[in-house]
């Protein structure tokens, strides 16, 4: 790998890396354009059948009939498939272009792994450069079952920033594996956490998503008969294009229990590789310790979701509280907190 | 609606707090109008108490709180995995120190309020268990319930007409009988309500699902009952290994011991093990990770008594196993050979020393302790470079791991080595308090420096000190010419399966628990005045996302078989 044989394998992946992400980028500008337009059609729509009917004063906020027949319009298009689905000339545009991205992301992730003769995953940046890739291809594959393409901004988005910041901030050469890595338990373990990743993820993005539809559906059904002219805030316009709250939660609830399934998978598999290499199978490492609280908050969901009181709303609250504490395990722990998993590559 | 009672019995028993849960008495105590609680007498108070610790919300909040409680462990160094961060963070925090300290906060894991959120957690656990295993016990014998009187009103119902046969009441109940058993193919659990001109078969399945959600639970608690008796049968032993030694695996031959509670000490297998060698390589100069260390094996010939001797090795991340314990490599290093001779050439010290390493380039620091047959006690405190390269303020440093330029730095120390008392002292460090330093920076005489094979004279004309030579005869260079030591930790963990198997089943009783859809299934015909109607329902038992596809796919099913069966 001398730089006068011109550009090595992992110059090559670093490139389509850059280029995944400018692709990644348009394709959050296509899904963003998406909402902002049908959600601005939408509201038009609600004040011309408010106009026409005479309801209520123009531009007083739309009315309880008009959240249900909205939302479970949302709910039907949620479920559809194929031909069935809205033909949205920029939503399409977004899903092409994230496929697009996400060919180029694979092809980096492939030219990393056979330039380091190993699998890419074994330090920061390359977790970065595969978590961010498990996160697209969940979603891709998700969206042949469910439309979630609202959720596309929010996807692209969130690989945009972490992959580029990832690139910046965490890139390193290739150097060979000290040796509690060289094991298969770092193949398995450390795919899966990734993989749980990718579903707490989309878990968090629709529990956001509930949260903010709550709020509408709250406010909608509170403002008896607002005073002429006043115009009830029910929160971004684009809340208007998405299924009710209970129907995003569960479908929330869906990912998470996967995610957290992966998560169990994770902390065994973990624990049988600290076994072979440190002689314990838990220790309390920092690492650990941040596993285990992840594995107990969603735990805590799943009840959560089953106990009364608790259901909708703050249930919501401990998903996203568990994908922060995800976050947080994977930057500010691999970076700052000192321990046994020294891996990130990062000195 | 009045639950009729085979329908209540075949559904899972939840705390009154679950969302399906049906109010009990609490609640209707509530419900009564009456402000004032009925007084309760002790029993009582213990049932309400009870009735609290097993609920979903002290359950969910003492989950929540046990995650708080876990994050302060990985904030300040813990005893258990770093004591010297915690030896460290006093030093650093002298005023802090102690109040944390005083709240258990460098031993949370065994902290008295870590403690007490996971007992009261698993308490509560076996107390939600053992009722809802009992329940479910039963609700496996119990017949689905009758079919409801108006199945349209359930949200996923599908209606046939078939037209007028000569017969409908029969054609009603074969249409019946097929779907019955068409439904116990497909794993339901399958009920017969028939009346005149109405039958009907009531179906149910998913029963899995609870028992899949009361192995995860059970196998949590089998998990906590494992982790805790196993630490009491469990031992590990540390001990340091030179290339070419022995080492028998009993009390006296390990450098440090931690037996469980429970361990026999007399019972610990007994086996030998000799360090044949031990290999390492080094990625090459000039390469990205230049001088990295790896594909450490420390390659063992072992014996077990009766048996023939075999050959094995210890690798990171490949344990050897031998007699139910697992032998792990924790540390290596070089263990340069050192001679000491008496003014008359009387060999009064010979043994090959572990050093132990400072840096990447393995700098190691080692001890030599004469305690015998020199004029004075004698104690060496040395440095060994195994790549030396002197800096310019003349010390030296080792720029590569390997043998490439071996130089063995010793300081000579007279007086009294502190041994004869008895009591323990570390062989990796000189109590230089009552010793006279003769050698090196504040005395006249320099410090003996030596390449392997070299002698020097020690101070007073007491004898000399030789760094050995360990490399073959005509052997060249100098990669043989030290040889090296491994450290080596023996652990018997008694548990560990155990816990493995408890967490397998969890994994397993969870996927079923969460996966596995419950799900009641109606088919219901009925005779009308142009021919039979034909009704087909489900009803979701807890999340399922797939039944409206369910129903839709039996009533096709169904259909395309009494069409065929015509
Ligand atoms: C050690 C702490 C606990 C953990 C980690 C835990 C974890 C879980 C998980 C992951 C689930 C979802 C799987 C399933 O539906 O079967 C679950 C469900 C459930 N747990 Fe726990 N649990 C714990 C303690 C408890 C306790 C103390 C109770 C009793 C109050 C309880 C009652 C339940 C019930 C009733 C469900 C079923 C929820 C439903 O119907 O969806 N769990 N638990």
């Amino acid at each position: 790998m001398t730089a006068t044989e011109g550009l090595s394998l992992d110059d090559i992946s670093v490139l389509l890396v850059w280029t995944a992400i400018a692709i990644y980028a348009l394709a959050f500008i296509a899904y963003t354009i998406d909402l902002s337009r049908r959600s601005a059609a939408l509201v038009e729509a609600q004040d011309v059948a408010v106009r026409d009917k005479e309801l209520v004063a123009a531009g007083s906020g739309e009315s309880v009939a008009q959240l249900r027949a909205q939302e479970s319009a949302a709910e039907a298009s949620l479920y559809a498939r194929g031909s069935a689905r809205q033909r949205l000339l920029f939503a399409r545009i977004g899903t092409t272009l994230t496929w697009l991205a996400f060919l180029f992301h694979v092809g980096a992730d492939v030219a990393r792994g056979i330039a380091a003769e190993r699998v890419p995953w074994s330090n920061m940046y390359e977790f970065s450069l595969t978590g961010t890739m498990l996160i697209v291809a969940v979603f891709l594959t998700v969206l042949f079952r469910y439309d979630l393409r609202f959720l596309g901004s929010f996807v692209t988005g969130l690989v945009v920033l972490l992959l580029g910041s990832a690139t910046l901030a965490f890139y390193v050469e290739i150097t060979p594996l000290m040796d509690p890595l060289k094991s298969v338990w770092l193949v398995v373990h450390v795919f899966v956490a990734s993989l749980g990743t990718a579903f707490f993820a989309l878990a968090f993005a629709l529990s956001v998503l509930q949260l903010l539809q709550a709020r509408r559906e709250r406010k909608v059904a509170a403002q008896v008969e607002p005073p002429a002219g006043t115009v009830v805030k029910t929160g971004p316009r684009f809340v208007r294009l998405l299924p009710g709250a209970d129907a995003m939660e569960a479908m929330a609830y869906r990912f998470a229990i996967i995610g957290f399934v992966f998560w169990t998978f994770t902390l065994i598999a973990g624990s049988i590789w600290a076994n072979d290499a440190w002689g314990r199978y838990w220790g309390f490492d920092t690492k650990e310790v941040w596993t285990f609280v992840i594995w107990v908050l969603y735990a805590g969901y799943i009840h959560a979701r089953a106990t009364r009181g608790w259901r909708g709303t703050r249930s919501a609250w401990l998903s996203i509280v568990g994908f922060a504490a995800v976050m947080f395990n994977f930057t500010i722990v691999n970076m700052f907190f000192k321990g046994l998993h020294v891996y990130s590559g990062l000195s | 609606m009045s639950r009729s009672r085979s329908e209540a019995d075949s559904e899972p028993l939840r705390p009154s707090d679950h969302v399906d849960g049906v109010a009990v008495s609490d609640d209707r105590r509530d419900g009564s109008g009456d402000i004032t609680q009925p007084r309760l007498g002790f029993i009582g108070w213990m049932r309400w108490a009870w009735r609290q610790l097993t609920s979903m919300r002290t359950a969910l909040v003492l989950l929540l709180l046990l995650a708080i409680a876990a994050v302060p462990g990985s904030i300040f160094p813990q005893r258990t995995a770093d004591p010297n961060g915690v030896t460290q963070y006093f030093t650093d925090n002298p005023d802090v120190a102690p109040i944390l300290d005083n709240l258990q906060l460098f031993d949370v894991y065994a902290s008295s309020w870590f403690s007490a959120i996971y007992i009261l957690l698993f308490i509560s656990l076996i107390g939600c268990v053992i009722p809802r295993t009992k329940h479910h016990w039963k609700a496996l014998r119990s017949r689905p319930p009758r079919t409801p009187a108006r199945l349209a009103r359930l949200d996923d119902h599908i209606v046939s007409e078939i037209a007028h046969e000569d017969d409908p009441d029969k054609h009603a109940q074969d249409a019946v009988d097929l779907a019955a058993s068409q439904l116990r193919t497909a794993g339901y659990r399958v009920e017969r309500y028939d009346r005149r001109g109405s039958y009907s078969v009531s179906a149910e399945r998913g029963y899995l699902r609870e028992t899949g959600n009361l192995v995860f639970h059970i196998a949590l608690i089998g998990v906590l009952i494992a982790v805790g008796l196993g630490g009491s049968f469990t031992y590990t032993g540390q001990r340091v290994i030179v290339e070419g030694t022995t080492f028998v695996n009993a009390l006296t031959d390990y450098s440090s011991f931690n037996p469980g509670r429970f361990v026999n000490i007399d019972e610990v297998s007994r086996y030998s093990m000799t360090l044949d060698s031990f290999d390492v390589t080094y990625q090459d100069a000039g390469t990205s990770g230049a001088g990295q260390a790896g594909d450490f094996s420390a390659n063992l010939t072992t014996q077990v008594p009766g048996e023939e001797a075999t050959e094995g090795s210890v690798r990171v991340n490949h344990p050897l196993k031998l007699e139910g314990d697992s032998i792990y490599l924790l540390g290596n290093g070089y263990a340069p050979t050192i001679t000491v001779a008496d003014a008359d050439g009387n060999v009064v010290y010979q043994d090959s020393v572990p050093f132990l390493p400072q840096d990447n380039n393995l700098t190691s620091l080692g001890v030599v302790k004469v305690a015998d047959g020199l004029p004075e006690q004698v104690g060496l405190v040395g440095f060994f470079y195994p790549t030396a390269q002197a800096l310019d303020t003349g010390a030296f440093t080792s720029i590569w791991p390997d043998l490439v330029y071996p130089v063995l730095t010793l300081n000579v120390y007279a007086g009294d080595l502190g041994i004869d008392d008895g009591a323990p002292r570390s062989v990796y460090t000189l109590d230089t308090g009552s010793m006279e330093k003769l050698t090196g920076t504040d005395t006249d005489v320099e410090s003996i420096e030596l390449m392997p094979g070299d002698s020097a004279e020690l101070p007073n004309g007491w004898g000399t000190v030789t760094f050995t030579n360990e490399a073959p005869e005509g052997s060249e260079g100098y990669e043989q010419s030290v040889k090296r030591f491994a450290s080596l930790s023996i652990h018997h963990d008694a548990a560990g399966p155990w816990v493995l198997l408890f967490a397998v089943l969890a994994t397993l009783g969870l996927l079923v628990a969460l996966f596995v859809p419950r799900r009641r299934m109606w088919v219901k015909a009925t005779t009308t005045e142009s021919g039979i109607q034909i009704e087909y329902a489900g009803l979701a038992r807890g999340e399922d996302p797939i039944l409206a596809a369910a129903v839709a796919q039996m009533a096709r099913k169904h259909g395309d078989a009494l069409e065929s069966g015509k």
